[in-house]
């Protein structure tokens, strides 16, 4: 199937609820309410760079052996969307999975749609559009078979790479239709049927094995580092040591004695909000990668710290821990939890600080990029999560059209949201401007390079405080973050955390409580503070979550049962009723917060846990749950404490709804990857700052869970595979339940309260 | 001019010294199988054996290497514990981002040659070393743990 490229074909969903509006009180208060508007407005994947593309023809090609080449869009990094969409294409064409190979596109969202592998959103975007390509492409496959035989297209059927007229039992193979089928025309979306789920093939039913599983048990998958090219030269670059940072001085006489290096490159540094710019400084170029380690090594270089030179985070975690007990700003406010809380008695007070610190992405691949200058045209080899941004950067850089650089997406060793910022491909375009032309060079970030100059998961205090009548009611609730945001990295000297980051576990709580207040510190931003794999969700559900229990401990409550009746009934909530106008960009009608799949993964976690049980001494078990990219996640963890506070984790029960389950064997991958990322934020890992500069450089300091420390058991527990419901996201969700999980363990075990992250050993 | 055995084959690079057996596989030898992720024997991406056992290549420079048999993961397939290892690792779908998997494999690989039937705690002593930044510990210890029940089942046939 081979034909001229027809214009994409977008839908546009009618969104149909409407702009908040805001009303205030005869007191002051203000409170939110729904009000109708025009049904324009683009929820999810519409809202999105480049929306999403359903047409079969830029999707599917077969060849006249029959061989079906489907395209992933979307960037590979570990959670498998390489393979399950096109699984997904492959499924509702009826191809054979065995006859199927799946080619990586390059940046192009004109053509395909959106490609920025963030915010767990390939299967909760594309499942549909892919589902449409596959019904497109069994349908053009049927009309050219029944046009070959001239019998009427109803008594044709599309089975296993053939198609059969029924009545006789004729049949085609694909490769002998492939040529008729690609002039056939594209159906219209309302036309196609998609299957009935009780003819998924390979759609739920853990048949499909990642594409390139064999390659990388052998060493030959191909990751942005492994990039090879004629002629390719190799750079490493010396980078401010405080973010925002100037060279002042660079000597580059030793560095150039070193055998193998070739020249340095200046880059300039950043003026004003550090966005995606790179942070500046000295590349060294050289033969090999070695040579300009250390040629790098060799340069003596100077530089003027900048405004962020005095950074001390033990200095901030004082700043932060006042602005989290002064007022901020209101986010979300109903009742009146301030006055609740004056007229309290002491006793029926309970307040935290929790503290969570910077975090470092730390993938194992650090990031790399291959650029190559050609007059008039430039070409990308890389390993990122966004590719329009690297072809952005990389175009505006060299002052040519987007159309004139060709990224190529290879694997990632990792991603977690750093590799979606195209920094590090800029860098290469700088020094490849200053190559003789047509020269690759290959620009490496070595792993000091990674921890010193990431964009950070942000730093915080959270602050709660509750009333807990008598009778074992919550009456009143307040949350206050003090945590820079990430604005910071687009506005200078924003501060404070925006909507977007409140409604991921601190606005949008669903809880029964009469009086709810959520609000903000003004904090500033000494470091680029961007996305870590589940966000903002990671400190506000911390907090949140271990408050819950510290609640429940109060009033002598069991603390499952007590967040059960906390969360109440099953009903559907609008967010907006919240104060959550973002809803991770989804619409509220569609993706309304769900109580009962809440309720849902809670009892199916402490199920599989046997919550209640009586555990071994120096044992506890700990409860967590969060609602993260529309889906539902819990976790309940038992750990083991000894005399020496020598923390064990000894089994973790992970629970998901994301509503339809596309490929089971994926998202028990990631439940059990993201309970090991959780408890390696809890237990090991922490960016600490002094006079401006990240301390840690490597994995001695900073720290990630290794396998002794790995809990032996994790049970997954897939809730609800519901294909009725729009799909939620998989890669992000299970992270943050972990931590609070952990926490609360430990106080079931030893009594002790652990409020600040990480702990390396209970005191 | 410096001689290296790779793979039993017999390679020959211009290059210093001391520069890292790492990048002289990927850089000089175009074998990128063998991968960098930290550059301090602090993660295991870059496990290779020397003479069967286990080096980190990232620290251990050439001049260390020179006469010494080298295997990397691209030998893994011509090797019989390699094989199963690596059917092992399909078989229980072990890699997300599979970015550390060669290194793993290349420890797995060596303790179940020194050591085929291990303990739950003699697998997480070989393999520590190893970071997995996607989490794929617990499958891995399973895949590992049903090798060394093929080889077993194996060496009795």
């Amino acid at each position: 199937m081979n034909a001229p490229v027809r214009p994409s074909r977008r839908g546009f969903l009618q969104g149909s609820l409407g702009a908040l509006v805001l009303s205030v009180t005869a007191q002051g208060v203000v409170t939110t309410a729904w009000a109708a508007e025009p049904a324009s407005k683009a929820f999810g994947a519409d809202s999105m760079p480049g929306g999403t593309v359903d047409d079969p023809l830029v999707f599917v090609s077969i060849a006249a052996d029959g061989t079906v080449t489907i395209v992933a869009h979307r960037a590979e990094m570990g959670t498998g969307v390489r393979t399950s969409l096109p699984m997904v294409v492959a499924d509702e064409m009826e191809a054979r999975w065995e006859r199927v190979t799946v080619v990586q596109a390059d940046a192009n969202e004109a053509r395909y749609g959106n490609q920025n592998v963030d915010g767990s959103r390939s299967v909760r975007h594309f499942l549909m559009p892919m589902r449409r390509v596959g019904a497109a492409a069994r349908h053009m496959l049927e009309a050219a078979a029944a046009a070959r035989w001239s019998v009427p297209v109803a008594d044709v059927k599309a089975a296993m790479h053939e198609v059969v007229h029924v009545p006789t039992g004729r049949r085609l193979g694909y490769g002998e239709l492939a040529a008729d089928a690609a002039r056939q025309p594209v159906p219209a979306p309302e036309t196609l049927k998609l299957k009935a789920h009780a003819d998924f093939r390979y759609i739920g039913k853990d048949q499909v094995r990642l594409v390139d599983l064999e390659d990388i048990g052998r060493g030959q998958a191909k990751y942005g580092m492994d990039m090879t090219l004629p002629g390719m030269v190799y750079a490493v670059v010396a980078r401010p040591p405080v973010v925002g940072g100037k060279l002042r001085r660079v000597d580059a006489v030793a560095a150039l004695a070193v055998p193998g290096v070739l020249q340095v490159v200046e880059i300039p540094g950043f003026e004003g909000a550090p966005a995606f710019k790179p942070l500046g400084g000295v590349a060294v170029v050289a033969r090999n990668t070695w040579a300009a380690m250390q040629g790098r090594a060799a340069l003596v270089l100077e530089w003027d710290d900048g405004p962020n030179g005095a950074y001390d985070s033990t200095a901030y975690r004082q700043t932060l821990e006042a602005a989290a007990q002064a007022p901020g700003k209101v986010m979300r406010q109903a009742g009146h939890a301030a006055q609740v809380w004056e007229r309290a008695p002491e006793a029926q007070r309970v307040v935290a600080d929790y503290y969570i610190p910077h975090l470092a992405h730390a993938s194992m691949e650090p990031p790399v990029a291959t650029v190559q200058i050609h007059k008039d045209r430039a070409e990308v080899w890389t390993s990122v999560q966004n590719p329009a941004a690297a072809q952005e950067a990389v175009a505006a850089r060299l002052k040519l059209k987007p159309e004139q650089v060709t990224v190529h997406v290879l694997l990632l060793g990792g991603g977690f949201g750093r590799k979606s910022k195209p920094d590090f491909v800029d860098e290469a375009a700088i020094v490849a401007q200053a190559l003789p032309e047509g020269t690759p060079v290959k620009l490496v970030w070595t792993r000091d390079d990674d921890i010193h100059h990431d964009y950070l998961h942000t730093v915080s205090v959270e602050h709660l405080q509750a009333v807990v009548s008598p009778d074992g009611q919550v009456q009143s609730w307040l949350h206050r973050s003090a945590s820079p945001t990430i604005a910071s990295l687009f506005a200078e000297g924003a501060k404070g955390q925006q909507l977007f980051e409140s409604a991921m576990s601190a606005i949008n709580m669903p809880y029964v409580i009469a009086n709810v207040q959520v609000e903000t510190a003004e904090v500033a931003a000494h470091a680029r503070i961007g996305w870590f794999r589940s966000v903002a969700n990671i400190p506000h559900a911390f907090a949140a979550q271990c408050f819950i229990a510290e609640l429940a401990h109060h009033a002598g409550q069991d603390h499952r049962q007590f967040a059960l009746d906390l969360i109440g009934p099953a009903r559907k909530i609008d967010p907006g009723t919240l104060g959550d106008t973002w809803n991770y960009t989804e619409s509220p009608e569609r993706y309304p917060y769900d109580t009962g799949r809440l309720r849902g993964v809670i009892e199916a976690a402490c199920q599989g846990a046997d919550w209640g049980r009586t555990l071994p001494k120096g044992h506890g078990l700990g409860l967590a749950f969060c609602y993260s990219f529309m889906s539902y996640t819990a976790a309940v963890v038992e750990v083991a404490v000894d005399a020496d506070g020598e923390i064990q984790v000894v089994a973790v029960d992970m629970a998901i709804d994301c509503g339809p389950q596309i490929n089971p064997e994926r998202i028990r991958a990631q439940l059990e990857g993201g309970a090991i990322m959780g408890l390696s934020l809890a237990l090991t890992s922490e960016i600490t700052f002094t006079r401006g500069r990240v301390v840690q450089s490597n994995f001695h300091d900073y720290e990630v869970l290794r396998h002794q420390a790995s809990p032996r058991v994790i049970r997954c527990h897939l809730v609800n595979d519901d294909h009725a419901l729009p799909p939620g996201g998989v890669g992000e969700p299970p992270v943050p339940p972990v931590a609070p999980a952990l926490c609360n363990a430990i106080f079931a075990a030893t009594g002790k309260r652990v409020r600040s992250l990480p702990v390396r050993k209970v005191a | 001019m410096t001689q290296l055995q790779i793979n039993g084959q017999t390679r020959t690079v211009d290059v210093p010294d001391d520069m890292p057996l790492l990048w002289v596989l990927r850089d000089e030898l175009g074998m990128t199988g063998t991968k960098f992720g930290c550059g301090m024997a602090l993660c295991g991406a870059c496990t290779v054996h020397m003479d069967g056992a286990p080096i980190r290549a990232c620290v251990t420079p050439l001049s260390a290497v020179v006469g010494q048999p080298i295997t990397t993961i691209e030998h893994m397939q011509a090797d019989h514990v390699g094989q199963v290892v690596q059917q092992a690792w399909v078989e229980n779908n072990v890699a997300q981002c599979g970015y550390c998997q060669a290194g793993q494999i290349m420890t797995a690989v060596n303790l179940l040659k020194t050591q085929p039937a291990p303990s739950e705690q003699q697998i997480d002593d070989a393999m520590s070393g190893n970071i997995c930044r996607c989490g794929t510990y617990p499958r891995i210890r399973k895949a590992i743990q049903q090798a060394a029940g093929q080889l077993a089942q194996g060496s009795k046939q």
